[in-house]
């Protein structure tokens, strides 16, 4: 990159701060991107990467929630961008991560779709521009000069259907190579869905992209090896924040890694000790166990819990930690072997896997969680009354037995008292309820079958602060006092080593590292990026 | 106050509007001095007649089914019932009992299947329970005619054989249970054992919400996902829900017949799931929602606006509009629900 091709930025973002409703997703964001240049962009999920991205495209929800501060530039102008079509005509384009081809039409069709060039015909010389005929010839000539340039040769009247992956994803370039005024190219997680050596051949073509046809490219990536091989510059979001942005000379993988999970702020449970001795005799054992969960996929695992201790699982979005406990609960389709108490479980059998004393709390609050329109005594009940039958009156014909309303209603008060429910009364309908006063209630729910290992999954997605501090204490109570086996999947980091004895981190649906709360931020980081060989080096480094 | 404008505003515009018309209609029949005794009696009979048919799509919302267009299976059910009872020439309460427990029986194991194919088409009940109601309607149409039946009351007297269009319960058990109890108030006439007999059918309905399998009903109805984490079977609740809504249609069948009077056969059960639809939506119930208070508002409010409507568009008209403002009105409330599916929540 010459000097004065850097000092000439394509875009510019200036002090962008954006706000959902009253909470500030984007702080004073500035960074700059110049032609020819590859920027890396990284982060946990909600650092506001995606809302960045959204206000870059002009998308429908940036501009129905109040819109932006700060200027975005293009070209040295300060531009607000209002729509897709917007954006594209500015020249910015995305290369998403899932694929947004259509599979009955020829890679040509997609490549011009939308843009299709047209020939005039007899008839044209009474009917309007859009009746004219496609030129077939001419399109099938751009769509592989297109192709070409992403090094792909295929024969463009192949259908996209049944083509590999890796191939799908170089169509996709090649349709927004397509646009000739394209200047501005984003790439999300490219990567994500290829196998190593497409991936590789990607970055290439990236690289000579940029270098040839002098397009800037804003790289969005997980996989911190590769943000290394072929980024110029890298900036760091962290809670809304940027943290730093690195020239590549000075890319210094650890520290990058740290920045994007570290956080100044204090630990809420320090005061409580950590249960050291973690090799007890074992609650939960998995063997060889995969989930095939969409999105969470896991792939022959073995992890053990050992009883009365809170195991954290913790990783990225859409790398399989969320799909460990659904899978356990009998939710998805899972196979290998799972030992509770030594005992072999029937898997793919939500009974079994409740009977065994099992409880899940669901990360799908509103979906799974809550019959919205039952009332919270009744939420409170179901679970524990359908399969374990409780809370029904004796003496009747067995499947005529009603429901012990009063048992009930003394059970949902006891969770009102517990938890702290703010409600009118427990007959109230879970859907007027809050997003914590919700999870609440679905914590209850889960409690109220008297689970042995307890399983929750987001437990504090959603709910304010003061919710958030009452369930992490209840967790941490009900594993102290009445001994019952934690599994707790979360996103956030902060709360997994406030909480946890021990987290095993998740990336590519594999059980990465185990590691105390107290390890240090970079270690959490490498293990979160899936980079083993940063990882094992610095795990010897702290060894030594 | 408060509480009757959340009401109204629960109801909602349409049902509001029908609400109020049908209290203008009982207005103008008082204003025009029409016989209120009368009208009123007629009401309560017409209430209590199409009751448990109305009661019958209770089951099928709460189990996440949409509206049961297939009430002719039940219904179809119940007339072979009524049919085998007088055949027997069984009659007074001995008829009555044998109809319900033949009607409802084969309710029964007529809904098993019905439920069985529902499963298959999960998301469409409601087109193809309208179809499949639809075909046994004329399915049955052949069998009346070929059924072993053989009672002189029954069967064409030229032919010898084939059931009639509509056969005259009058010597059997016509009006036994409108007759039962009944009492005179001024000159409105009760008809206390119809009515008893659709509240208790009522109470049974709700009771059986508040067990195990009731509960496991309502889950599955409303969030398939929640339910299975709680290890319900979906198809089976759906499958018996559609089984006692079924059941609860042939039950139904069974005392609206006795209340008329007459068994209607051949084409009749045709379009009876459409007004019966329409009282329960009238009450404020939709497609995903419903309770037993829409059951019974709806249906009281619908059956008198048909009632008064006839004499004042009489008084006021002089032709009538009955059936055309019947059809207008029961169709209306059910496209609104149709279509007003998103907007309940």
């Amino acid at each position: 990159m010459s000097q004065t091709e850097q000092t000439k930025n394509f875009l510019e973002f200036k002090n962008i701060k954006k706000n959902y409703y009253e909470n500030a997703v984007l702080k004073d964001i500035s960074f700059s991107v110049a032609a020819g240049e590859i920027h890396g962009l990284i982060g946990e999920n909600g650092a506001g990467k995606s809302t960045l991205m959204n206000i870059l495209f002009g998308m429908p929800v940036i501009h129905s929630t109040g819109g932006y501060e700060g200027e975005v530039l293009i070209n040295g102008e300060n531009k607000l961008i209002t729509s897709p079509k917007n954006a594209i005509e500015h020249g910015i384009g995305m290369v998403h991560q899932e694929f947004m081809l259509i599979p009955e039409l020829s890679i040509f069709e997609n490549i011009k779709l939308n843009k299709e060039l047209t020939k005039r015909y007899f008839f044209n010389a009474v009917l309007p521009k859009k009746l004219e005929i496609l030129d077939i010839k001419k399109m099938r000539k751009e769509a592989q000069i297109a192709l070409k340039k992403v090094g792909l040769t295929i024969d463009e009247l192949l259908p996209v259907a049944g083509l590999p992956v890796g191939h799908m994803q170089f169509i996709e370039i090649a349709r927004e190579i397509d646009n000739s005024k394209i200047k501005l190219l984003v790439f999300d997680e490219p990567t994500a869905v290829l196998a190593e050596s497409e991936a590789d051949r990607l970055l290439k073509t990236m690289k000579s992209l940029a270098k040839d046809l002098n397009i800037a490219i804003l790289f969005i990536s997980h996989r911190l090896d590769e943000i290394r091989k072929v980024c110029d510059r890298v900036s760091v979001l962290r809670d809304g924040e940027l943290v730093g942005t690195f020239d590549h000379e000075n890319l210094d993988i650890p520290k990058m890694a740290e920045l994007m999970v570290g956080r100044n702020v204090d630990l809420t449970f320090k005061a409580r000790e950590i249960k050291v001795e973690c090799s007890g005799t074992p609650k939960l054992e998995l063997r060889d166990f995969s989930v095939r969960m969409p999105g969470e996929r896991v792939n022959n695992i073995n992890l053990s819990v050992v009883k009365g201790e809170i195991l954290g699982i913790a990783g990225l979005a859409g790398q399989g930690k969320i799909g460990i406990a659904n899978g356990i609960a009998g939710l998805f389709p899972a196979s290998g072997e799972v030992l509770i108490d030594g005992k072999s479980l029937r898997l793919n059998c939500p009974k079994t896997s409740l009977e065994s004393g099992i409880g899940f709390l669901c990360e799908d609050r509103r979906g799974t969680g809550l019959l919205l329109d039952e009332s919270i005594e009744d939420n409170i009940a179901l679970t524990a009354m359908v399969v374990q039958k409780k809370f029904l009156k004796k003496g009747w014909l067995k499947p005529f037995q009603f429901m012990d309303q009063e048992g009930v209603t003394k059970r949902a008060e006891e969770i009102r008292e517990i938890f702290n429910l703010n409600c009118t009364n427990v007959k109230q309908m879970t859907r007027r309820l809050s997003g914590g006063n919700q999870q609440k209630v679905c914590i209850g729910r889960v409690l109220t079958t008297n689970p042995s290992l307890l399983m929750v999954s987001e437990p504090t997605r959603g709910v304010d602060i003061g919710a958030k501090e009452l369930i992490l204490q209840k967790v941490l109570q009900i594993n102290r006092e009445e001994d019952t086996t934690v599994l707790f999947t979360s996103s956030e980091l902060l709360e997994l080593r406030s909480v946890c004895d021990r987290i095993a981190i998740i990336a590519d649906g594999k059980v990465v590292a185990i590691l105390p709360p107290d390890a240090p931020d970079r270690l959490f980081g490498l293990a979160m990026a899936g980079d083993i060989e940063d990882l094992n080096r610095e795990l010897g480094d702290l060894k030594k | 106050m408060n509480q009757c404008k959340t009401f109204i505003k629960q109801l909602g515009f349409a049902r509001g509007v029908i609400v109020a018309f049908t209290v203008l209609l009982f207005v103008l029949a008082f204003v025009k001095d029409l016989q209120m005794g009368q009208l009123i009696s007629d009401c309560l009979s017409r209430f209590g007649r199409h009751g448990i048919l109305v009661l019958s799509l209770l089951p099928f919302v709460k189990g996440g089914l949409g509206l049961n267009f297939g009430l002719p299976v039940g219904v179809l059910c119940g007339l072979v019932g009524v049919v085998f009872s007088i055949n027997l020439n069984l009659a007074g309460y001995d008829g009555l009992a044998v109809a319900l427990a033949v009607g409802g029986g084969l309710g029964i194991v007529i809904g098993l299947f019905y439920g069985w194919l529902l499963n298959k088409v999960k998301g469409q009940e409601m087109v193809v329970g309208t179809y499949v109601g639809f075909a046994s309607v004329s399915f049955m149409c052949l069998a009346w005619m070929m059924l072993p039946f053989n009672n002189p009351t029954l069967v064409w007297s030229i032919a010898g054989k084939g059931l009639r269009m509509t056969i005259p319960m009058d010597d059997t058990y016509g009006r036994i249970l409108d007759n039962l109890w009944s009492f005179t108030v001024g000159d409105i006439w009760v008809p206390t054992g119809l009515i008893l007999s659709f509240l208790v059918a009522c109470i049974l309905v709700a009771l059986f919400f508040k067990t195990r399998h009731g509960m496991a009903i309502i889950a599955a109805g409303q969030n398939e996902k929640f339910a299975i984490a709680s290890s319900i079977k979906p198809n089976r609740t759906r499958l018996l829900a559609t089984t006692l809504s079924t059941f609860l249609g042939a039950i139904g069948i069974v005392i609206y017949s006795q209340s008329y009077g007459f068994v209607q056969l051949y084409t009749a059960p045709l379009m009876i799931a459409f007004p019966i639809v329409a009282c329960i939506l009238i009450g404020g119930a939709g497609i995903r929602t419903a309770t037993m208070f829409h059951v019974i508002f709806g249906c009281l409010v619908f059956q008198s606006l048909l009632t008064v409507a006839l004499p004042v568009a009489n008084e006021f008209i002089g032709g009538d509009i009955t059936e055309a403002a019947r059809i207008v009105i029961s169709n209306g409330i059910i496209l609104y629900a149709l279509v007003g599916v998103g907007a309940q929540k």
